[in-house]
């Protein structure tokens, strides 16, 4: 049950679609745990708005996959409750943008009850949540908040990019003893890509190199590792070799994969789909300035989403966040192309 | 016994919310509305009887759903259509879309994205009204799914204690996206909840523009006299799924059949025709201008140009 790196080709790998990676997950870990169960809205019948969750209601009926009120705040206190007391609950809360309503139970109760205890307590809990623009959904479901998380000490925070990553992070968030923020991406959850047929985990906390390089290094997570994948196979036909790292897990942070390549590539970009302000790219390149300054050739460059809400016209909407374009040009200005 | 004139605006209400919401649902089959689209199909009799008991200066707050309460208070067809279709001309400049629309020139607070977040915001208003003095209200429209989330028992009691002029509407369509209400509450009347906290409440036929009118404008009258909020229960129900792309298909048939053979619409007709005594020729002819209005606005929208991507980037500059 090693980690599986699942590459086309391999034994027992599928194609699948990230969201049907995560339906395997919390199949999978449903049946391997009588302790697990799932809690949200709208994820039994219908399951979920983004069909993670479908079929689970038919294989473990009502008790384990309870559909919700609009109470978010409550229901997601009661998974905390849960959790304490040695259940496994996955909540699900359908927009990223809608855990402003749960961020007590998050931010002051889950977050810290294992630190106040004296670390007796425990909050073995996953967050589920979706984030990410590019659906034409406006600014009060197209945010990307995974900095308010990485912010809170006691919080893990999983961003996975892939299918493969998907199931392998959600298996392994759900069996961890923490709180852990899982967020996916609402673009992502149509992208397909190989998932091995064997039963497998992702470590949290280590990191991905997805594409190697030599001439850059370009940081990113979440729905910008394809966007980055394809500026990078668009800098090759250029000569230009970018290294792509995805961390997959922002907290904890693989720092050492990142600062080895940096040392190697001696450029750095990362980019974010987040509001550039407070963002996580700030606090990577302070870690890498601190721990590798003397390696760089230059300032680290960030691409972010713009200081703004999210618009809802399409093109504004564009404009707002990272497109491959841009991506290109911080790698040529990193450059001094 | 209505004027003849007071039911046909009635009428056109109810019947400008239906055919902005088909035409528009026709926008979203072409491919020209993008997102998220909450249609108000079914539930026409509830913004329209609440807004006909409304003065000028009073205040709404809107729901997801709120296209219908934006209409019912005199918000502006061409507006409304340019801003789903994203356009500059649009209510919030294409910068908000169908979830996001607010009109402070028809006291129209707005819609949100955040079920229930509208309930707080709109005890608020009442709030504002109460420390500046005056008589005017508030109408809050929220429906079933938002009354399980706490801000709902809070705004209730905070209204309550401070005897805020504020109307609860209770749009009750009986589901939360899919979840049934008998599921969600083990007393899916949901007024009841409001005699916990002191609140004086009324169930009124959601579909009946007539009946909704008559209770909003009790309620709307004990609030006005400083007797605090009042709630009123609409019951109703949405005419398809919870949005342009839901089919419903988890709404029995038959209650679906029950609610349609008491289609508002087909019941503000009838009482136009009974009580305003208006011909079958007239009422077709409020029927046409509404279509027109409807052509023309669409027309209108499509020809407007898109929000300037370069002086959104400026303005974002000043963030
Ligand atoms: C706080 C919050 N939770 C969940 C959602 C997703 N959502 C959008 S509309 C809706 C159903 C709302 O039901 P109800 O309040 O009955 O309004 P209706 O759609 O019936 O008008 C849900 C769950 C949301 N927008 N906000
Ligand atoms: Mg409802």
């Amino acid at each position: 049950m090693s980690e599986d790196k699942g590459r086309p080709g391999a034994s027992g790998v599928r194609q699948l679609k990230y969201r049907e990676a995560l339906n395997e997950a919390l199949r999978e870990e449903l049946r391997r745990d009588e302790s697990v169960f799932v809690i949200g809205g709208g994820i039994g019948q219908r399951g979920g708005s983004y069909k993670v969750t479908v079929g689970l209601l038919d294989e473990f009926g009502p008790r384990r996959i309870i559909d919700a009120p609009i109470a978010e705040a409550s229901f997601t206190g009661a998974g905390v409750g849960a959790a304490i007391t040695g259940m496994r609950p996955v909540v699900e809360i359908l927009f990223v943008d809608f855990t402003s309503l749960i961020i007590d139970q998050i931010v002051n109760q889950a977050a810290k009850y294992r630190f106040m205890s004296g670390g007796k307590g425990r909050v073995p809990m996953v967050l589920r949540t979706q984030g990410g623009s590019g659906n034409g959904l406006a600014a009060q479901h197209s945010q990307s908040l995974e900095a308010w998380y990485y912010h809170v000490p006691g919080l893990k925070v999983v961003m996975p990019s892939t299918a493969h990553d998907a199931k392998g992070l959600l298996k392994s968030a759900i069996r961890d003893d923490d709180p852990v923020i899982f967020i996916e991406h609402k673009l992502l959850y149509m992208t397909e890509g190989p998932v091995p047929q064997d039963e497998y985990t992702v470590e949290l906390g280590v990191g991905d190199i997805k594409r190697g390089g030599s001439d850059v290094t370009i940081v990113a997570w979440s729905n910008m590792v394809p966007r980055v994948l394809s500026a990078a196979e668009k800098l090759a036909a250029r000569r230009i070799e970018a290294e792509v790292i995805d961390p997959r897990t922002l907290v904890p942070l693989d720092k050492q994969l990142i600062l080895e390549s940096v040392k190697r590539t001696e450029h750095l970009v990362i980019v974010q789909e987040a509001v550039r302000r407070g963002g996580v790219a700030s606090d990577i390149a302070s870690i890498v300035q601190a721990e590798a300054f003397d390696y760089l050739d230059a300032p680290i460059e960030i691409v972010a989403g713009k200081n703004t809400p999210i618009p809802f016209n399409v093109q504004l909407e564009k404009a707002c966040v990272p497109q491959e374009a841009d991506i290109i040009e911080a790698v040529q200005r990193v450059l001094h192309l | 016994m209505y004027s003849r004139q007071f039911l046909e605006e009635l009428y056109r209400t109810v019947y400008t919310i239906r055919v902005f919401e088909t035409e528009c649902i026709k926008l979203y089959r072409q491919g020209l509305i993008i997102g998220y689209f909450h249609p108000y199909l079914g539930e026409e009799a509830i913004a329209t009887g609440v807004c006909a008991a409304l003065r000028k200066d009073d205040y709404i707050v809107s729901t997801h759903r709120g296209h219908g309460h934006c209409i019912a208070r005199g918000g502006e067809l061409k507006k409304m259509v340019a801003e789903v279709l994203g356009r500059e001309a649009g209510y919030c400049r294409g910068r908000g879309g169908s979830m996001h629309i607010a009109d402070l020139k028809t006291g129209n607070i707005g819609a949100n994205g955040i079920v229930g977040a509208g309930i707080p915001i709109g005890v608020g208003a009442g709030l504002g009204i109460y420390v500046r003095g005056g008589d005017q209200v508030v109408a809050i429209f929220f429906s079933d799914g938002a009354c399980n989330n706490g801000v709902f028992a809070e705004s209730l009691n905070l209204a309550a204690i401070w005897d805020l002029p504020v109307v609860f509407v209770l749009e009750n369509n009986q589901y939360a996206v899919s979840s049934p209400i008998e599921e969600m509450s083990r007393i899916p009347d949901l007024h009841r909840r409001a005699e916990g906290y002191g609140v004086a409440a009324y169930a009124v036929d959601g579909n009946d523009v007539l009946a909704v009118y008559e209770k909003t404008t009790e309620a709307i009258e004990a609030c006005r006299s400083g007797k605090g909020p009042v709630m009123v229960e609409a019951k109703t129900y949405r005419h398809g799924g919870h949005h342009v792309n839901d089919p419903g298909l988890y709404m029995p048939e038959e209650r679906l059949e029950y609610y349609k053979a008491r289609d508002p619409v087909k019941l503000a007709r009838e009482h136009l025709a009974a009580q305003g005594q208006c011909s079958e020729c007239d009422i077709t002819t409020i029927e046409q201008q509404v279509l027109e209005a409807m052509e023309q606005a669409v027309e209108y929208a499509k020809d407007c140009p898109a929000p300037s991507v370069e002086e959104f980037l400026k303005e974002v500059e000043q963030n």
